[in-house]
């Protein structure tokens, strides 16, 4: 096994969001609402070198297979990356993230009186209007927003 | 509050752009045989209880719904002003609006941030109607702005002008995204710093409909069949200076209409006023902006009854 290969272990058992688009490792973490401290076990290379993409991040989340629902929330920030289930160190299911048709409490909305941004414990809930190039509707204000902000 | 769509009972009235071009067409005929026989109509809300939250001021959303409740045979309850309510003590939105849900029937709600009528539809038991959210929607408002135009004007083909603030104005909001279904030529009137959001415009792009800007009304008054004017905010100008620099220049008087305008112009306004249209515009031919308040009566005893289940 190259040296490359090596820097992030293989995983028994979890999942492995790969081909991140190199700096958002952490908004990924972000996003899955993973924080420190956390429960998993977490490893994370960034900048890793591509075929594909240049350099990449990777994110490995140990003893937690994540739900697909909650993975496509990472399509909003990195569009091309891959998920892959792991059981006993084999790849039990692999797919390409996709954005869902709603994001629900993850985002901002960007104005600022919206009753989102308010001292109310509003969910925030965004459409998706446009995937490329991105396009989401806050659903309280109409507010539209092509970058994301999150809470 | 979750109803069926395709009719109009138990509905949430937050957004115009929740309702189809049908629709509305349904509630404006409604509206219209209200008007024609308005004395048989009272009692087919006898039993039913409109609650009214204002979080912000207001005197003619506010009066004219208590108007159209009680031309119904309905009763209205009103929170009052907030300083003497439970929201004084620190009550949060969400929990006034579950509360005051349990006592009507129907509410309509009044307040300062975008969104808190939907926020409100999602946790109220009974249908909320928008009396207008912070600088988003006051889609009431465009019903009867839509119905005295087609009372008195035309909608389908007409080009209608609107001047003033069209940056934070919630009743033009509504009315843009009202009037794009209509394939309706529109030309907005205003100074650069108060235009139309780009948001708003990236819709009608969106939709192809087409639009005019400028910033003079002399330039564009003689093509219009409708003028929809609204007040300059003075509060959105940092210098009272420039604030009456801007507001003189959008003031139509007797002299701008006498320059070249169509004979059967007509021009609306949501009130309040606050010197934008000369008083001596009130007697012209051209003035229906008090008309427009008494259709208000009209439309909102449409709606009410239309949610309520005494119209079909």
């Amino acid at each position: 096994m190259k040296r490359e290969k090596l820097r992030v272990e293989p995983i028994k058992d979890g999942t492995v969001i790969d081909h991140i688009m190199s700096g958002q490792a952490l908004n990924v973490l972000k996003v899955l609402k993973i924080k420190s401290p956390s429960e998993e076990t977490v490893s994370m290379a960034m900048n890793v070198s591509s075929r594909e993409m240049g350099k990449k991040d990777i994110v490995k989340v140990e003893d937690r297979r994540l739900e697909k629902g909650e993975l496509n929330k990472i399509a909003l920030i990195a569009t091309n990356a891959t998920i892959n289930i792991v059981e006993e160190y084999d790849v039990v299911e692999k797919y390409r993230v996709s954005v869902p048709k709603f994001i629900n409490g993850i985002i901002r909305c960007k104005n600022q009186n919206c009753i989102t941004n308010m001292d109310e414990h509003v969910v925030t809930r965004f459409k998706v209007e446009s995937k490329d190039p991105l396009s989401l509707r806050c659903v309280y204000c109409g507010s539209r927003t092509s970058s994301v902000e999150f809470l | 509050m979750v109803a069926m769509r395709g009719t109009l009972k138990g509905r949430d009235v937050i957004s115009i752009n929740d309702f189809s071009r049908e629709e509305i067409d349904h509630i404006l005929k409604v509206s219209d045989g209200i008007e024609k026989d308005l004395d048989s109509k009272f009692g087919l809300l006898s039993g039913k209880i409109l609650s009214i939250l204002f979080f912000e001021p207001s005197t003619r959303t506010r009066m004219s719904f208590e108007s159209a409740m009680y031309e119904l045979g309905g009763r209205c309850i009103d929170m009052g002003p907030t300083e003497l309510t439970s929201v004084k003590k620190g009550e949060t939105f969400s929990d006034t609006i579950k509360v005051i849900s349990k006592y009507a029937d129907v509410m309509v709600l009044r307040h300062p941030s975008d969104g808190a009528a939907r926020y409100a539809s999602e946790i109220s038991d009974v249908p909320i109607i928008n009396g207008g959210d912070g600088t988003g929607q006051h889609p009431t408002q465009t019903l009867l702005d839509l119905y005295t135009i087609k009372k008195e004007s035309k909608l389908d083909g007409a080009n209608i002008g609107i001047l003033g603030d069209l940056k934070y104005g919630r009743t033009v909001h509504s009315l843009v995204y009202a009037l794009s279904m209509y394939g309706i030529d529109m030309t907005f009137i205003s100074p650069p710093d108060l235009s139309l959001p780009e948001e708003i415009k990236e819709d009608l792009d969106d939709k192809k409909i087409s639009y005019e800007e400028c910033d003079k009304i002399e330039e564009v008054i003689e093509d219009l069949d409708v003028l929809y004017v609204t007040r300059i905010q003075r509060e959105r100008f940092p210098d009272i200076l420039e604030y009456e620099k801007v507001s003189g220049s959008y003031k139509i008087t007797k002299d701008i209409l006498e320059g070249g305008v169509k004979e059967d112009l007509i021009i609306l306004h949501p009130l309040p006023r606050t010197g934008e249209i000369d008083p001596d515009v009130d007697d012209t031919k051209y003035a229906r902006y008090f008309l427009q308040t008494k259709y208000g009566v009209v439309v909102r005893m449409a709606i009410l009854g239309l949610i309520l289940g005494g119209f079909e």
